[in-house]
Formats: structure tokens, sequence, C-alpha cells
């Protein structure tokens, strides 16, 4: 019985698949290379051709900065050339350089106009042979977002769309819905304890809002390594201020 | 021959001999231009005189003009005797403006040794009477003010014959304002038509447009039409046929080109134009039709085109190269075209090199994208924040002296406790570069507080010696 079940499953995911269009083209994806991970995702990890959001949590949602290391260790496990599309030169390249994306591989694009960083995004995705298209934007509407998951499909770059506001309060904003194929929010952890004193690894709370044909999941990963890969931490639920942080998550 | 002494240029004119130019020195001593040349000789006793050479004059200019070319705008015109003439609508924006345009021309040509003036506004008439008789440098007339520019300026400016500005002069007749104020009809059917077509051009209610100065070297194509074209698909159509021209003339001259302009002749007499630049020299014609295609929406075609000259303004030669044949050699994608389109729309494109310095801000420099790979990657191993603060801010904190990391900081109106931190990471001015780094220190820190966040602070000084620094506390970065 189970085992029809599932024959008439498949058949039915090929039939969608084939909808979709996506028939002809080989899914090809970009795993993280954490089991747990990549197992929530469909295919196996960050599909190429594909636009993926990412957006800080509390108060990187204005600065970004552990969403942006977050990219930039997806862009460092790709292969060739980064477009880095931007209009707030703040972003400090050593840092990327340490997450694993060799300076030679980034080029930049600041442009005045958050139109102007879309237009470029989907200038270098339509380019094809660049292994990633990173911006950093403010809104991205639902029509632009549909452009942009079209270029990409049209030659499998992988675009990665690093959402962060002016404000706090216009975090809301991410609750819109976009045509991105996944949507991830990154906030930071207390870093890994260490037996001294000091500052260990640092930790994120990545957590999977929104995946075409997949679950929502949470993950508490070690920050991107010198080769821009993350790791899974065990769950430490034994730790106090751990545990009264999701209490207040949760109410 | 040193600067302070005198030097004025002789002209001859049928047998009489006068200066038709003086330096700053001569000026200074009473030496005017149009002065003859024996009284000049009387005021100064060793006058270095040198004999004019209008040739050499002209072809010096047209150098000049064509320099400008190159570098400037994509039309440009040897104006009289001493100036030119370019039209910057569509380039300035390339120089951050029309007044960065034109200071940054009279720098470049002072640098080179050139004393010259520039002025923008609506028409040539215009642009030439201010450059001539207004004594600033620089003059941006803005859109529409010709008429408030121009009215108090001497009827000379006008590029008419002397004798016609004689008999103006004659009747009483001083500035622009005066003259254009006076009924036409009478004024043509004493001094012919020329002097109402001068104002008209002055003005701008008749067209004057620029002929573009052509040497044999350029490589140009042109298409016109029997009926004048207006539609996007229509210009893209022909761009496209252009392009394929003028890669087959580039192809026989093993050239290929830098920089390229599109030139359209409207059918009321006007131009327009529109350029592309390349990295690399390129004479593939559908990057170049992508290029200019990009553009179209700026091109304002009005009551229709009925020309179109494509020309490739600056040319490198560019040789045929073997591409990877090998199958296991790794193909590397070049990313010039990708650049060419983002620069060509006015976005900056940049790479960040590493640059031996501790200081933070200093640490990063920007190369040009298409740069050859440098390999080098930073030295810092301890960890760099992924914002880094355009300017460190001052933050309130409480720390003990001289090298605990601080306990509470307050930033942007958020106090924060500190649980871990990490440092001190001691960075040293740079007396090399400022005299005022010479004791200079900065203590960073990585300090984490109770919710996570990571923050990159720093104390200005060692915490010992107030002479090292203000002993103030500040934040640089944030981490991820």
């Amino acid at each position: 019985m189970s085992h029809a079940r599932s024959r008439v499953v498949e058949e039915l995911r090929d039939r969608i698949a084939h909808l979709e269009g996506s028939g002809a083209r080989k899914a090809v994806v970009l795993p993280f290379g954490v089991p747990e991970m990549d197992e929530r995702l469909p295919g196996g990890g960050l599909a190429y051709g594909a636009i993926h959001e990412i957006a800080g949590g509390g108060a990187g949602t204005v600065d970004g900065a552990a969403a942006v290391l977050f990219a930039g260790g997806i862009a460092a496990r790709s292969k060739g050339k980064v477009l880095w599309c931007l209009t707030r030169p703040d972003l400090f390249a050593p840092a990327l350089s340490q997450a694993g994306l060799h300076p030679d591989r980034v080029i930049y694009c600041e442009a005045d106009r958050e139109d102007d960083v879309l237009a470029s995004m989907e200038e270098g995705l339509s380019f094809g042979g660049l292994g990633a298209v990173v911006g950093e934007l403010v809104r991205l509407p639902m029509t632009a977002s549909r452009r942009l998951q079209l270029a990409a499909e049209k030659t499998g770059t992988l675009g990665l769309v690093v959402r962060r506001w002016r404000r706090q309060t216009e975090a809301s904003d991410y609750g819109n819905p976009t045509a991105s194929t996944t949507r991830w929010r990154v906030s930071v952890l207390p870093s890994e304890p260490l037996p001294v004193a000091g500052v260990g690894r640092a930790r994120w709370l990545a957590e999977l809002m929104r995946v075409k044909a997949g679950e929502c999941a949470e993950f508490e990963i070690g920050a991107c390594d010198a080769k821009g890969r993350v790791c899974l931490l065990p769950l430490s639920g034994d730790r106090q201020d751990q545990t009264t942080w999701r209490g207040s998550r949760a109410s | 021959m040193p600067a302070d002494q005198p030097l004025v240029v002789i002209a001859k004119s049928g047998s009489k001999r006068w200066v038709s130019a003086a330096d700053i020195a001569a000026r200074k001593v009473g030496l005017r231009v149009g002065m003859a040349a024996s009284k000049a000789q009387a005021v100064i006793a060793n006058l270095t005189m040198i004999d004019a050479d209008p040739a050499a004059d002209a072809a010096a200019l047209e150098r000049l003009a064509l320099w400008a070319l190159r570098q400037y705008s994509p039309v440009v015109a040897v104006d009289g005797t001493d100036g030119f003439v370019m039209d910057t609508e569509g380039a300035d924006h390339l120089r951050g403006g029309e007044e960065m345009l034109i200071s940054g021309l009279v720098n470049m040509l002072r640098a080179k040794g050139l004393t010259a003036r520039a002025a923008v506004s609506d028409t040539w008439g215009a642009s030439h009477a201010i450059t001539r008789l207004v004594s600033a440098e620089t003059t941006v007339v803005p859109m529409g003010g010709v008429s408030n520019a121009v009215v108090g300026l001497p009827i000379h400016c006008l590029r008419l014959p002397p004798d016609t500005i004689h008999g103006l002069r004659v009747l009483g007749v001083d500035t622009v304002g005066e003259l254009s104020a006076m009924p036409s009809a009478p004024l043509s059917l004493r001094f012919g038509p020329e002097v109402g077509r001068r104002l008209d051009q002055l003005f701008g209610r008749v067209a004057e447009p620029i002929e573009p100065l052509r040497t044999p070297e350029l490589v140009e194509v042109s298409r016109s039409f029997l009926e004048p074209i207006g539609a996007a698909e229509t210009i893209a159509k022909y761009i496209g046929k252009l392009v394929v021209q003028l890669s087959a003339k580039l192809e026989e001259r093993g050239l290929g080109v830098r920089r390229s302009d599109l030139i359209i002749h409207r059918v009321d007499n006007t131009r327009q134009s529109v350029r592309a630049g390349l990295q690399k020299p390129v004479r593939d014609p559908r990057r170049l039709t992508k290029l200019l295609c990009d553009q179209i929406e700026k091109i304002d075609p009005r009551f229709g085109i009925e020309k179109m000259v494509l020309v490739a303004v600056m040319a490198e030669p560019l040789e045929a190269k073997q591409i990877a044949s090998s199958l296991v050699e790794e193909q590397v994608v070049d990313v010039t075209p990708l650049i060419d389109i983002l620069g060509n729309r006015g976005q900056r494109l940049y790479r960040m090199m590493p640059v031996a310095s501790d200081v933070p801000e200093r640490s990063v420099k920007r190369i040009a994208p298409t740069a050859d790979d440098t390999g080098a990657d930073w030295a810092v191993k301890w960890p760099r924040p992924s914002r880094l603060l355009a300017r460190p801010e001052e933050i309130e904190t409480m720390a003990v002296l001289p090298d605990q990391p601080p306990v509470v900081v307050a930033w942007r109106g958020k106090r924060r406790r500190i649980v871990r931190a990490d440092g001190p990471e001691r960075i040293f001015g740079e007396w090399w570069l400022r005299p005022k780094e010479m004791e200079a220190v900065r203590d960073y820190f990585v300090v984490e507080d109770e919710q996570g966040e990571r923050l990159w602070v720093f104390r200005a000084g060692d915490g010992v010696d107030t002479a090292t620094g203000s002993h103030k506390w500040f934040l640089h970065g944030v981490f991820g």
C-alpha cells in the first residue's frame, strides 16, 4: 500500500516539475555540507539558478552584518567571480576574505539608487558565467524578485539578496511574498564558550523561513570558517541564557 | 628662459608689426595686445619677441580639440582662432556634471601650462561670448538663462565682421541688450541678414549645429534615411547595421574600439550623441550593439532622425587570440562584457585590494574591476567586522585602565552589558603618512553583549600616556 502511494507521489512530483518548466534542466544545488541542513532543502542544497533571500534578525535587520557573511560564505563556496551590488559601501572586504571569498573574486558594483542595484543584479544574473550575484537591498517587490528569478533560471547563476532596512521596524516588510526560492533569517547568538576568557567562534541562528517545496526549519550554526563553511552546533539546552532566550521568543 | 621675463608674440599685417599676445609678466609692465611692436620695445629694454606663426597655432589648437574629442565629448570643433567648442549634452554626467566637467578641463589645461576659460550655456554663441568676455575662469549658465547672461556684454562678441561692429558702434549700439531691443527689419536692411542670424543663434532661436572635428584616422560609418525614423526598434535595427559595418572596417585595420560615439542628426538640424566606452579594445558586433542599444532610451528623436553616424573615437590595436582549446584546461569566463555594460550605465565598479597597513580604514584600496588578479590577501589573522563604519562613532563605556575591555557600552542610545571580550589588539599610527600620528595608538577590542551582538570598539590611546590619544572610546565596526 505504502509502496503504491509513494509511486503516486513520485509521479505527481514529476508532473509538477514538468509544469514548472524545470524538467529539462538538471537540478543543480550547492550543498551546505551539513547533512541536517541539506536534507531540509529540496535537491539537497541551495538551488543554482534561483534567488535566495537572506535577512538579519534583531539589530541585524539594519546592519545585516551576519546575513552578509552568511551570503559571503555561500558565494565563497560557489565557483567563479562574484558580482556584489550595493548602495551603501560599508562592507569591509577583509571580513569577506575571512569568510573564504578571495578579494580577486569579488567585483563590487556601487549604485546610487536601489533600482540600479536591481538592474545590475538582473544583468549579472543573465550574463551567465558568474559564480554568484549578491545584492544588498531594502525593498524587493514581487515583480522585481520575479524578474531576478527568471534571469537566474535562464543561466543557472546563484542569486543572493541580502535584505537590510533603514529601521528595525521596517523589517516587517520581510513577511511580504516574493518569488525567491528560499528565505533565510540569520541572527547572532552568543559565541561558542571557551575555557578561557575571550570570544569564541561566532554562532548564528539560521531560520529557513520559506522554501519552495520544503518545510521551514531552524538551525543553530557556527559562523563561516575560512572556507565559507558553516557547521551545526549541538543544541545547548542546558545553558541559562539560551533557555530564557527561547522562552522569550515563544511568548 | 625665466618665467618672470616679459614675452610677447609679434604679428605682421602688411608692414605693421603689432603685439598679438603677451604673457602675464609682460602685461604687468603695461604691454597690451594690439600695441605696436616698436612701442612695446620702447617700454621694456630687452623684451623677448617671437614672430607669430598662425599656421602652427591653428595646428596646435586642432590637436587640443582632438584631445578633447577623445576625453570629454563626442562633438568637438575648433571655434575661431583661439578656442574650441564642444557639445556637452550627454557627456557631462560622466564627469560629475557641467561644473565639474569644465573646471576639470581648465585645471587639466593649466597643468599643461595653458591658461583657459570655459563656459557652459544653452547655445554656442553665448558660450563663445562668455568665455572671451567674462573674467571668471569657469561659468555655468543655467538652462534658459542665456538672455540674462549676455544682455550686458559688448557687441563685438557676436562673431560679426569688424565693419559691421564699427557701423553699429556709430549708431550708438554698445551692448547685446541694446542690439536685441532694436527692430530687426531696419538692421538687416542696413547691415544684411548676418546681424539677425547671429542674434538668433545667440539666443537659441535658430539651431547652430557643431560640425565635429574629424581626422583621417577616425573610423566612421554613417547611414542616411530617406524617411526620418523615430521608433526605438528602428533605431536599434540601424545601430546593429552600423556596428557590423564599423567592425568590418576595424577588422581591416586590425583595430578594436575603446570608445565609440553614435551621433544622431535630427530633421530639425540638431544633433545628439551617445557614447559607449569599453575596458578593453573590442570589435565584437554583438557586444557593441548591446552597449549602444542600452542607451536608446536616452535618444530623443523629436521630429525624426535623418542620419546616424557611428565613430570609433578611440581605437586600439586588437590582435586575434587563440582561445583555450584543451579539454582539461579550466574555462575562465571573461567578465569584461558585463563590466562594460554596467559601467556605461554609470555604476561604479571596482575590486578591493589589500594594502599593507594595520589601520583598518587604510587596509583596503579600490582598483579597476578588470585589473589583473593580484592573488594578495589580508595577512591579518584577527577577526575583522563585516560592517565598518565610515567614521568611528564615539561611545560611552565603563572600563578599567589601562588594558581591560569595557564592561558596559552605550551606542546609539542602547546600553549593553559586555559578557565576553577579546583584546587588546594594538595598532600604531603611521607616522610616515601623517606626522600627527607619531605617537597615536588605538587599542581594539572585540566585545560581545548578552544578546550575542559582537562589536569592534577601540580606545584612542594606550591607557597610560595621554600623548598617545584622548582615551575616549569609539565603535568602529559590527561583526556578524
